[in-house]
């Protein structure tokens, strides 16, 4: 049996994973490397929402990547309960599985063809060496909403917000205390994505696990979260209370981020619009986004 | 219950309507027209190989001087006998057995080598992969028969170890195949996911990655074996065989000494030897056929494209579908859509209608907003008005006026219209660009292509516009190569392209979806000053309705082929009518910052 998360154990505010000085170069041809996380930090408390949010090339992806292991942490640390999980060997490395999940973006690729649902569901278990795998599979899928014989078939037979689902199931399998999810949403419909952020969120009252939420979009992120980072080229520029973040920002950049994104209502998108042509018009970098090259963040 | 209305069947309509049927692969084989034969002579080999001591009417070595070099159809020798008077069907019965056991072993060995190989240095990559690809190099660049040769001097006749060395030859050709692939399939999520979860590498190898090498594989064994029989046939018939023993090549070869006497003796050997090999290559093409299939479009032929458009014109006659939309019309219409149907093939040899019966009217100097959400259909509108339909595609019925001239009737009337009065503007700006050329040399052409011009003319015109779409160094630009510019500029440089030709409708698909959000606020508003400034018209594919809201003068709501809702934006936004639009706009309400 995996263990428990611990409720009574941590406080609500003790950090389950804290980073510290994160720092990450990939090395690239000839010698040459490039930085793409300079020196960040932040915890995450037990059984919250910390989204990081930003945009391509921020390096928002490449944090959760590196939190997951499987991207390079140059210098810095991450700390899981107080224990370094950074730069570990893959042995212990695969230990952490219980503890810290994932949520892939694209629900296409990030299941097996090949597999039916309850193969894949059963996987972490019998990784873990869990024995009581099928009735674990039956409660997975009843918890994410899915029908008892979803398990049977296959992950094509599903649209996008199913397989969500079944992603979702397979991070839960091991009952994790931290899930990265990283842009788990924008993939969806608009009416998907609000169903599955409901779900995200029933999940965390009923379990207690803490997310790591990446997002592009700080309007889902508002929605979603407890504290917001708003990442711009590799550092960390805000970070505060969800609410104050999306709707009163402290940092151009995040002001920036906020005006930009339509709402749907053409009487205030024409007053937001103004305002946000005004504000370009005010600022000098106005035209930064632009001008950034596109990397795979 | 949080589930809400879940969509299945139109969810994806295009990769839905190409899913093939899941039957067993056996079975799928077994109905190709080469596969059924193919499989039945190899496995006629197969048997006669392991019954050879019953099968056979003599021994291998049993000689009857009675038959040397008896004709064929001989009383007791069928295909007659050789110069030894050795029964040449005999002969052939027995030599099976060593044909059948040459090309197990290399196929043993090569697999073995070659797809251990090839997962492990596509899985690890690093020095690993590094040393193996030296390793196949060097012996892919060996001349293989010759070391066959030289083999026999070491080994004498040795049929195995010849096939086993062979097999290593072979290897690398496996090594190859697998690694390729292996380095496509490390980098997907399911991979990474699986590493999360815990597994350890030799199981995410077995479980996932090896997997992906299946097919492929199967269908290289079935050439290798093809050509492990020519070549065991090959140096037996060299005779760098066991002389004492019987196989295909050896009875070739001593039929091949005693041609003079009897010219019969060696076409028995050589068409064992030939129809196997053609079998196990026709096989192989059939596996190929079979088991990928998926990537092969299927495009209905013709005559039975023709058949279903008459069918479902038919159909509709007996029964008139009542527009619940009415359209009005008046002459400042541009373009118009009437009635239009397209259909996909489904899996069954039918048709799947996934736009049913569509009515739009766009005017001059509108930015007309067609909103849904993934399988509505909206997006096979877009590209029907371009006439860029994927070739499976069927049109079933309907119009497309462009200034009052149907498109859809005349090809070339389409061609004529497309790039030069309705021009495009994609979702993936990176992809709509060829990286093998300058962002100058492609916009010059497609401009030239739309309205001849001398080349300094378009420059000058294209230097212009790029200023005009926010580029400050147009001169710079166009010297670039696609992967050197960002994201958002590349989408400027396309709707420089469009708007290039002065088209008089645009026809926008996802244009903002793959920018971030401060730059398609830029896109959008640099769009809706094209639009004021040229009097254009735009067809704005989208599921996004903060865009709608942002840029939009007329918006038509699309849900599982039709549109279900048609209003001007401050109405629609205002007052929708439909469940459905409320439902959108409340779901897309809750992901949004209100406050400013």
């Amino acid at each position: 049996m995996t263990t428990p998360i611990e409720h009574a154990g941590a406080g609500p505010k003790a950090p389950i994973l804290q980073v510290q000085d994160l720092v990450v170069t990939f090395p690239g041809r000839r010698g040459s490397s490039t930085t793409v996380i300079h020196g960040v930090s932040f915890d995450l408390a037990a059984g919250e929402t910390l989204s990081l949010v930003g945009e391509s090339g921020s390096g928002k992806t490449t944090i959760g990547r590196a939190i997951l292991g499987l991207a390079p942490v140059t210098t810095g640390t991450i700390n899981l309960r107080g224990r370094a999980i950074s730069n570990v060997p893959r042995r212990e490395r695969r230990k952490l599985a219980k503890d810290i999940q994932v949520v892939f973006q694209d629900p296409y690729s990030s299941l097996n063809p090949s597999m039916t649902v309850e193969s894949i569901l059963v996987e972490p278990l019998a990784a873990a060496g869990v024995t009581e795998g099928r009735a674990r599979v039956r409660e997975l899928l009843d918890a994410v909403g899915l029908p008892d014989n979803a398990g049977s078939r296959y992950p094509r037979e599903f649209s996008g917000g199913q397989r969500q689902r079944i992603a979702i199931a397979r991070a839960l399998a091991l009952r994790p205390s931290v899930i990265v999810c990283d842009e788990p949403t924008s993939a969806l419909d608009v009416t998907t994505q609000a169903t599955v952020l409901t779900l995200f969120k029933e999940l965390q009252e009923a379990t207690g696990v803490a997310y790591l939420f990446i997002s592009h979009d700080l309007g889902v992120v508002n929605e979603i979260s407890d504290r917001i980072a708003v990442l711009y080229r590799g550092e960390i520029v805000e970070i505060g209370e969800a609410h104050q973040v999306a709707t009163a920002p402290r940092h151009a950049y995040t002001r920036r981020l906020q005006m930009a994104a339509p709402v749907a209502d053409p009487a205030k998108q024409r007053i937001r619009r103004n305002q946000r042509l005004a504000l370009a018009a005010s600022t000098a970098s106005a035209s930064a986004g632009d001008g950034q090259p596109i990397t795979t963040s | 219950m949080t589930a809400g209305p879940e969509r299945t069947a139109l969810e994806d309509e295009v990769s839905l309507a190409k899913e093939p049927p899941r039957r067993s692969v056996t079975r799928l084989l077994l109905r190709h027209p080469l596969g059924a034969p193919c499989l039945v002579l190899l496995l006629m080999v197969v048997l006669v190989a392991v019954f050879a001591p019953w099968v056979a009417p003599w021994g291998p070595q049993e000689t009857d001087l009675a038959a040397t070099n008896a004709p064929p159809l001989t009383p007791g020798h069928l295909l007659g006998g050789d110069s030894a008077g050795l029964d040449i069907l005999s002969r052939l019965i027995w030599g099976s057995r060593q044909t059948v056991v040459a090309v197990l072993i290399v196929v043993i060995v090569s697999v073995a080598i070659g797809v251990t190989t090839g997962l492990a240095a596509g899985f690890y990559r690093g020095r690993l992969d590094g040393a193996v690809g030296f390793v196949s190099d060097v012996i892919m660049s060996l001349p293989g028969i010759v070391l066959l040769i030289a083999l026999y001097a070491l080994t004498g006749p040795n049929i195995p170890v010849a096939m086993a060395v062979f097999g290593v030859i072979v290897a690398p050709t496996y090594y190859r195949l697998v690694r390729a692939i292996v380095l496509g399939v490390r980098n997907e999520l399911y991979v990474d996911a699986a590493r999360v979860v815990g597994l350890s590498d030799f199981r995410i190898v077995g479980r996932h990655v090896l997997w992906a090498v299946r097919a492929p594989v199967i269908i290289q064994t079935s050439f290798v074996m093809a050509a492990g029989i020519g070549i065991e046939a090959g140096i037996s018939f060299l005779g760098l065989g066991d002389p004492a023993s019987a196989s295909w090549g050896i009875v070739l070869q001593n039929s091949f000494n005693g041609i003079y006497n009897n010219p019969w003796g060696v076409v028995w050997p050589a068409l064992a030897v030939s129809l196997t090999i053609l079998a196990l290559i026709l096989l192989g093409n059939a596996l190929s056929d079979v088991l990928q299939s998926s990537a092969r479009s299927k495009v209905l032929p013709k005559r039975r494209r023709r058949e279903i458009v008459a069918a479902s014109a038919r159909q509709r006659e007996e029964q008139p579908v009542n527009d619940s939309i009415l359209v009005g019309s008046s002459d400042d219409v541009i373009l118009s859509v009437r009635g239009l149907r397209i259909a996909y093939p489904d899996a069954q040899g039918g048709v799947n209608e996934v736009v049913h019966g569509v009515d739009l009217d766009v005017r001059r100097g509108e930015i007309h907003g067609l909103v849904g959400e993934s399988g509505s259909g909206k997006s096979q509108i877009a590209f029907s008005t371009l006439g860029i339909l994927p070739r499976e595609a069927v049109i079933l019925g309907g119009s497309i006026l462009l200034d009052g001239e149907d498109l859809l009737a005349d090809e070339a009337r389409m061609r004529a219209a497309r790039g030069r009065r309705i021009a495009y503007i994609p979702q993936e700006p990176m992809s709509n660009l060829d990286p093998s050329f300058t962002i100058g040399s492609q916009l010059s052409r497609g401009l030239r292509a739309a309205r001849p011009m001398p080349k300094k003319d378009a420059k000058k015109l294209l230097v212009d516009l790029l200023v005009r779409v926010g580029i400050t160094d147009p001169e710079r630009v166009l010297r670039l190569y696609p992967h050197e510019i960002s994201g958002g500029m590349a989408q400027r440089v396309l709707i420089c392209g469009a708007v290039a030709s002065d088209p008089d409708i645009i026809i926008a698909d996802e244009p903002t979806t793959a920018l971030d959000v401060t730059v398609q606020a830029e896109v959008l508003e640099l769009l809706r000053e094209l639009d004021h400034e040229r009097g254009l018209a735009m067809i704005l594919v989208t599921h996004n309705l903060g865009v709608v809201a942002d840029i939009c003068d007329v918006v038509s709501v699309m849900k599982d082929g039709n549109i279900v809702e048609r209003a001007d934006v401050d109405s629609l936004f205002a007052a929708p009518n439909q469940p459905y639009t409320q439902q959108l706009l409340a779901s897309s309400r809750t992901v949004e910052l209100m406050e400013v």
